[in-house]
């Protein structure tokens, strides 16, 4: 019976955190509250792109080559005689794909690694730690371009280095997290009461890193969704017919941009828009769950300025 | 502290080794390798198989993997990394003509960064929540988010439509024509910079906002002190001491993520030449740029860590 009582009174808490977190974000947080309509925007495209995209993203029949803004082709027509619309709406869909799926690979990587290497430290930790020093070392850029010669251009692989690269980079985060929670009373009583070391692990541990991970996750798909945009730019990453927005500025934008400044000009926009989504959805999730942050205005004159009008402190200065 | 610097050096050995390894294997297993490469662009097509045994050997690459590794290991160690695979020019001469152009690059990029993020980060955290407030983090979460060489493509196409202006070429040397290469530099160092700036404002709001909410700055205030001093003596001070551990994190990526700018804008920098060297397949370039970038991110944050113990007393290391 008590055991029943706990699971119910533990899910209530989980299902509160996250509605306490959405109203406290939506109340304290206006940037990041736009944040998160432009995310929840960016998904719902990426989600109904073949109901939103007017033609067929890879229909080369379409308009004319090069052309301007048109009534039937709102941004215009690309160097193939594609409608640029449609492409960038499953640009959207690209974006979510690899900004999703990268965050999880590099959240579930860095959790690992982070826990186990806080966890037992040690020569583990020592010596794990010196192939982290080593693969940080390797300016990302750097690591990237040779992890994708190596395993070839495609989304699937785009996906899978950029994961490695996130996950391995942020572990450190999460270690350090780990060997925080390590000094705590909490933590010494379970072990003296001789909790086993999965139980300490799922629910002493996991719980205590979860705001990081959240915010690594949020930030991760921001840069994650930049950096295919670049390496595509570079022509490392996702091959041309899949519509990348970066992709599409590195074929179309850079050969054709004097003829077609259009090219150029929109699916940078809407990259720049969407990572501007996320990083303000991350940094206002960071600011409500960093508890350095919590409590107190911690300003005598910020106090002050917020206080009713008409009343007057004068006294005090 | 000196047993410290001492540990972490000592530390640094083994890492530099990782990384070269890493680095050295990697590139030998793309796909499309050196030998292939040559051995198209000879123009033999009857004898291929000795053809590419005849470049295996030129180049050096016909004996097992761990002998080139120690092979190379020994030669760096001597200051000499060896020469490109294509030209045959020295790689350490290339570097030393290449080397100016990033770290030129680099510090002006730091500096723009500082000037725009510092001043924005401090108004961003004494008005937090003010109208201020937003449109300074705004601005700042905008530079991140910005691809930078969307934007670059964009200062490099419009201006040249609009107002025939292109960015000059080539290279001018700083003690050559220092207005000349100041002209030169400034654009790509102001893309840059934007981009430095979002990460080291928000670093600066994050910790003025920590420290403003500490006993010693109430102190300050009741004490009757006027909002600058306690803003730029007490708190600033102390706010600043993280600030300074980020630009030094960042002066690595500066030196290796500028390949894009550089790029683009034609500056003839570190970056440019490791984007050339791994469409080439140019292994020892790829490992003597791997080498210096790796060496200069490790000693960039071994002092970072040492200017933190100085610039905060109670930070300690044993």
């Amino acid at each position: 019976m008590a055991g029943f009582e706990a699971t119910a009174t533990r899910e209530t808490k989980t299902r509160s955190f996250w509605a306490d977190l959405l109203v406290r974000l939506v109340k304290e947080k206006p940037l990041g509250t736009v944040g998160g309509v432009i995310v929840l925007l960016l998904l719902l495209v990426g989600a109904l792109a073949p109901v939103l995209a007017p033609y067929n993203y890879n229909d080369t029949s379409v308009c004319p080559r090069l052309s301007g803004p048109s009534a039937e082709h709102p941004l215009g027509c690309d160097q193939l005689g594609r409608d640029l619309f449609s492409r960038i709406i499953y640009g959207a869909r690209v974006s979510v794909i690899v900004g999703l799926s990268v965050s999880a690979i590099a959240t579930v990587l860095s959790t690992f690694i982070g826990v186990i290497c806080g966890f037992i430290g040690g020569k583990l930790d020592l010596i794990v730690q010196r192939f982290v020093d080593a693969w940080l070392c390797i300016p990302p850029l750097f690591l990237i371009l040779t992890l994708i010669a190596v395993t070839g251009p495609g989304m699937l692989q785009v996906i899978i280095v950029l994961g490695l690269l996130f996950g391995i980079g942020q572990s450190r985060i999460v270690r350090g997290a780990t060997i925080g929670i390590r000094s705590n009373t909490y933590f010494e009583a379970a072990k003296v009461i001789g909790c086993k070391t999965g139980r300490i692990l799922l629910r002493h541990v996991l719980p205590n890193v979860t705001a990081p991970i959240i915010v690594l996750f949020t930030i991760t798909t921001g840069s994650a969704i930049l950096t295919e945009a670049t390496i595509s730019f570079l022509g490392f990453g996702i091959p041309p017919p899949t519509p990348s927005w970066g992709g599409m500025l590195s074929e179309a934008g850079r050969r054709y941009m004097l003829m077609a400044p259009h090219l150029a000009l929109w699916p940078g926009l809407f990259l720049a828009i969407v990572v501007y989504g996320i990083n303000m959805l991350g940094d206002a999730v960071r600011d409500l769950l960093d508890p350095r942050l919590r409590g107190g205005l911690g300003r005598y004159d910020v106090a002050v300025r917020k206080l009713p009008k008409g009343v007057k402190i004068d006294a005090w200065q | 502290m000196r047993a410290y610097i001492i540990r972490r050096l000592l530390l640094l050995i083994p890492t530099l080794l990782l990384v070269t390894m890493i680095v050295f294997c990697a590139v030998r297993f793309i796909p499309g390798s050196v030998i292939e490469m040559m051995a198209a662009q000879s123009g033999e097509t009857e004898n291929m198989d000795a053809t590419i045994r005849a470049i295996r050997h030129n180049l050096g690459l016909d004996v097992p993997i761990h002998v080139q590794y120690f092979r190379w290991l020994g030669n760096a160690l001597r200051g000499d990394l060896g020469r490109s695979l294509w030209t045959q020019e020295s790689i350490t001469r290339e570097l030393f003509q290449r080397l100016p152009i990033s770290v030129e690059l680099g510090i002006l990029a730091i500096v723009i960064g500082l000037l725009i993020a510092v001043p924005v980060g401090i108004f961003s955290a004494i008005r937090q929540d003010s109208i201020g407030d937003y449109i300074g983090r705004s601005i700042a979460i905008f530079c991140i988010s910005v691809p930078s060489f969307w934007l670059a493509t964009l200062v490099v196409v419009y201006p040249s439509i609009w107002f025939g202006w292109t960015p000059p070429l080539p290279v001018i040397p700083f003690l050559q024509d220092p207005l000349g290469n100041l002209r030169q530099f400034i654009i790509p160092a102001i893309l840059l910079g934007m981009v430095m700036s979002g990460t080291t404002m928000r670093m600066t709001r994050t910790m003025m906002l920590e420290v403003l909410r500490q006993d010693y700055i109430r102190t300050a205030w009741a004490k009757g002190l006027k909002e600058q001093v306690v803003i730029y003596r007490h708190a600033l001070k102390n706010a600043l001491i993280p600030v300074v551990t980020i630009v030094g994190l960042q002066l690595p990526i500066l030196v290796g993520g500028a390949v894009i700018i550089e790029t683009i804008f034609g500056l003839p920098g570190l970056g440019w030449y490791f984007v050339d060297a791994l469409f080439q397949r140019d292994y020892p370039i790829i490992s003597a740029i791997n080498l210096i970038v790796a060496a200069f991110v490790m000693f960039c944050n071994l002092a970072v860590d040492i200017a933190y113990a100085y610039l905060d007393p109670r930070v300690h290391y044993t």
